[in-house]
């Protein structure tokens, strides 16, 4: 396979560029940040979104979405890295849609697939319980109850949180936090009771939530996948989603990119267009090599999870761990290549870095995901 | 069965029947590769065989044309090679500027009959070529090179000096830039030349690098009689020539970057370094900088693979080369720089028969000429700013 996008993966580029730029530039998260709007993205947009078919794109067909793969989530994730637009596709589409169509029963996706695709569902992940990323380290408990469980616990960073309709959570059935058996994945209703989630407003005005579970409860039904069985599910979910916000990063650092180095062809300082400067022409081709670099990378791990998606592990660690790198590189170039300009709130470079900061987080940062290299490759 | 999944699996029945378990082996000296050339010997005997097998299936050169010795593959049955050779570690059967840098300049610029003389005979490695481009005034800023080509009826006087020329002491043939218009502005004058490094006039000197190797030598033309048909390309247009060929270079050098010491570098450390009962290296911080190398020379190999692609499908901007050439480079140095840490101690030894003639320490020094040679890193970031981002004044 050819590490280039093919005819028809650039003509979904070329649609959803169209779409996102013209819908929502970088003034569309500005505007939804200083109304401090309650739902934080735009429910027409998302409407829009689905009618172009985006929100079903990994949904299979027999469940009202297109089937495609990962290189078509990843083109589109890409997009939304270059204006930020805020949306539900990374825990609906990519994150959700995923976990149900891999792990979920025959009676499980009739249930939701179709709606995720027809846009009518917001869904959301909840994994995440400390400060840094630690999935094996779960320790929200689920307890036999009945015929079913109940759960108790809390989660954190748990983005679109405050608008699902539906929640993935993973949750200890067995075994301490740290092991691999033991987890379990299930479906729960927010609304449902011992349930309170607070909504908490980020550093990048995305959206994300604090979740605590009180012996709430979830019916045997409820569970996705095996019970004590969940991780490897999970870790392929997380895999993809690793590999979607890898993509996002590589929009962003794109997109900053071309920003600071159009400055530097306008700005003028000591009679000179600071881009004639040899110390920032270097920096801006380090720059530019190191996201050429990242770009490789990251379509390769999205490339090797449509083709042999359980050996993908070391691509999408690879991906994820330089995406952000590059990512964090190429947001303080941008600041700092912007002068004064670059601190203030008016310019929109400051939005960048502060998404970058969160999309580093996201499903472990560089070092996460280093560490987890040298555990595969056993040292 | 797709005609080029039956290409695989002929390639690897073929590779697996051909290839001699010996050449199956990281290298571990300069002895391991086989240059070619009027005067060469094999190391071995599995050198020999591998070679001689791979030459008569023409895949010493796999994507040349038939007709010159090549093995005509197009370019996805070439990766399908390469792919293939890879996954069983097989060695590359022949080593050959010819092949890096020359040949593509041919196939691109030379006569009809410059490709008949020549091309056949370095993808059956009879002959070993050598680069003069370089001259002592004339590193970064190759173009303000001195050595003059003066007319004389049918043929060129050739004098000057070059330097850093790879194996000049080894080569049979040179392809070299020389001057033939004094008086044009620097880069117009300039013309691309092949000779014989027999010829009358012709003398080398090996320099001794601070590896205690001479890879590279001193080269002195007096008075050099070259046929004026042996320019390749038009007369006083050898920069374009050049330029063309310093691409392939920089494909070549950056592959650097790629290419590792057989063993994950977290293994190698873990001889000398140790590990814990989780079988983590005991020295935490060299697991990490080895890790973030790692990542880093993964998403290079993507890279790589991904240059290929672009230029098949005629995406490619002909200064990329540039950029993976200062990448790949700077990542072979931090290669090294980790290897020399992880070997501590016992990578210090320079001449021990536990540390085969000091050959790490002596490939670590090797390395720091990687981004000198062929382009600075400075010249590289300045082309790029030049040439992909169109920065003023670059």
């Amino acid at each position: 396979m050819a590490l280039v996008l093919n005819q028809e993966q650039s003509m979904l580029r070329d649609s959803a560029r169209g779409f996102i730029s013209d819908k929502a530039p970088v003034s569309h998260l500005r505007q939804l940040r200083d109304a401090r709007d309650a739902t934080g993205f735009s429910r027409e947009l998302w409407k829009g979104f689905a009618e172009m078919g985006f929100s079903g794109l990994l949904v299979p067909e027999a469940f009202g979405g297109s089937g495609l793969g990962c290189v078509e989530a990843g083109i589109v994730m890409e997009e939304i890295g270059c204006t930020l637009m805020p949306s539900p596709y990374l825990a609906t589409s990519v994150l959700a849609a995923s976990a149900l169509s891999r792990g979920g029963s025959d009676a499980q996706k009739s249930q939701y697939l179709p709606k995720i695709s027809d846009g009518s569902l917001l869904a959301a992940l909840a994994i995440d319980e400390g400060a840094k990323h630690r999935p094996l380290m779960t320790k929200l408990q689920a307890v036999r109850s009945g015929n079913g469980f109940k759960l108790s616990g809390d989660k954190a960073f748990v983005v679109d949180g405050h608008t699902a309709d539906l929640l993935i959570v993973a949750a200890r059935s067995a075994g301490s936090a740290g092991e691999r058996d033991g987890l379990t994945l299930f479906l729960v209703d927010p609304k449902a009771k011992g349930i309170a989630i607070e909504r908490t407003a980020m550093v990048d005005a995305h959206n994300a939530a604090r979740i605590v579970f009180d012996n709430a409860e979830v019916n045997a039904d409820g569970v996705l996948g095996e019970v004590d069985q969940g991780f490897a599910l999970l870790e392929g979910v997380l895999n993809i989603g690793r590999a979607a916000v890898a993509s996002e990063m590589v929009g962003l650092s794109e997109e900053v990119f071309g920003r600071t180095v159009t400055y530097l062809k306008e700005r003028k300082q000591f009679g000179k267009l600071i881009g004639e400067f040899q110390a920032l022409q270097h920096r801006a081709a380090q720059l530019y090599v190191d996201i050429e670099i990242t770009r490789a990378a990251v379509l390769k791990a999205l490339q090797t999870l449509d083709a042999s998606f359980d050996k993908a592990g070391a691509a999408v660690a690879v991906a994820k761990a330089r995406a952000g790198t590059t990512a964090t590189l190429a947001v303080q170039e941008g600041v700092q290549m912007h002068g004064g300009m670059g601190m203030t709130d008016q310019f929109d470079i400051g939005f960048f870095m502060k998404r970058a900061r969160v999309c580093q987080e996201l499903f472990g940062d560089s070092n996460f995901h280093a560490d987890q290299l040298a555990r595969m490759k056993s040292y | 069965m797709s005609d080029l999944e039956k290409f695989r699996s002929e390639t690897r029945a073929w590779l697996q029947a051909n290839c001699p378990p010996e050449m199956r082996k990281p290298m571990t000296s300069d002895d391991d590769t086989f240059w070619g050339g009027r005067n060469t010997k094999f190391s071995s005997e599995p050198q020999r065989v591998w070679f001689e097998r791979m030459r008569d299936k023409g895949w010493t050169v796999p994507d040349w044309p038939r007709e010159y010795g090549g093995g005509g593959l197009d370019p996805a049955e070439h990766k399908v090679l390469r792919a293939e050779m890879a996954a069983m570690g097989a060695r590359s059967p022949l080593s050959s500027f010819g092949i890096w840098m020359l040949g593509p300049a041919l196939l691109k610029y030379g006569t009809e009959a410059q490709k008949q003389e020549h091309l056949p005979k370095i993808a059956a490695g009879l002959i070993r070529w050598c680069q003069g481009y370089s001259e002592p005034n004339a590193g970064s800023d190759l173009a303000s090179l001195q050595t003059r080509a003066e007319s004389d009826g049918d043929d060129y006087l050739i004098t000057g000096q070059k330097i850093w020329t790879s194996y000049a002491n080894y080569a049979d043939w040179i392809f070299c830039l020389v001057r033939t218009d004094a008086t044009a502005k620097k880069h117009d004058g300039i013309s691309f030349i092949l000779f014989d490094m027999a010829s009358k006039g012709v003398s080398t000197k090996p320099i001794l690098l601070i590896s205690g190797y001479s890879p590279f030598c001193e080269t002195f033309f007096d008075n050099v009689r070259v046929p004026k048909s042996h320019v390749v390309g038009t007369v006083n247009r050898g920069w374009d020539v050049a330029k063309y060929l310093l691409q392939h270079e920089r494909a070549m050098i950056s592959g650097m970057g790629e290419r590792g010491v057989g063993r994950p570098l977290g293994q190698v450390a873990a001889d000398s370094v140790g590990s814990d009962e989780q079988g983590r290296l005991e020295d935490p911080m060299l697991r990490g900088q080895i890790a973030t190398f790692e990542i880093d020379e993964a998403a290079l190999s993507a890279a790589a693979e991904r240059a290929v692609d672009l230029a098949k499908a005629g995406q490619a901007h002909p200064a990329f080369s540039s950029a993976m050439k200062y990448y790949g480079t700077e990542l072979n140095k931090r290669r090294h720089e980790i290897l020399m840490s992880a070997g501590g101690v016992d990578a210090l030894e320079w001449e021990s028969e536990r540390s085969r003639g000091g050959a790490r320490p002596r490939a670590w020094l090797r390395t720091k000429a990687n981004s000198i040679e062929g382009g600075t890193s400075e010249v590289m970031l300045g082309i790029v700013a030049k040439r992909i981002l169109d920065l003023p004044g670059a």
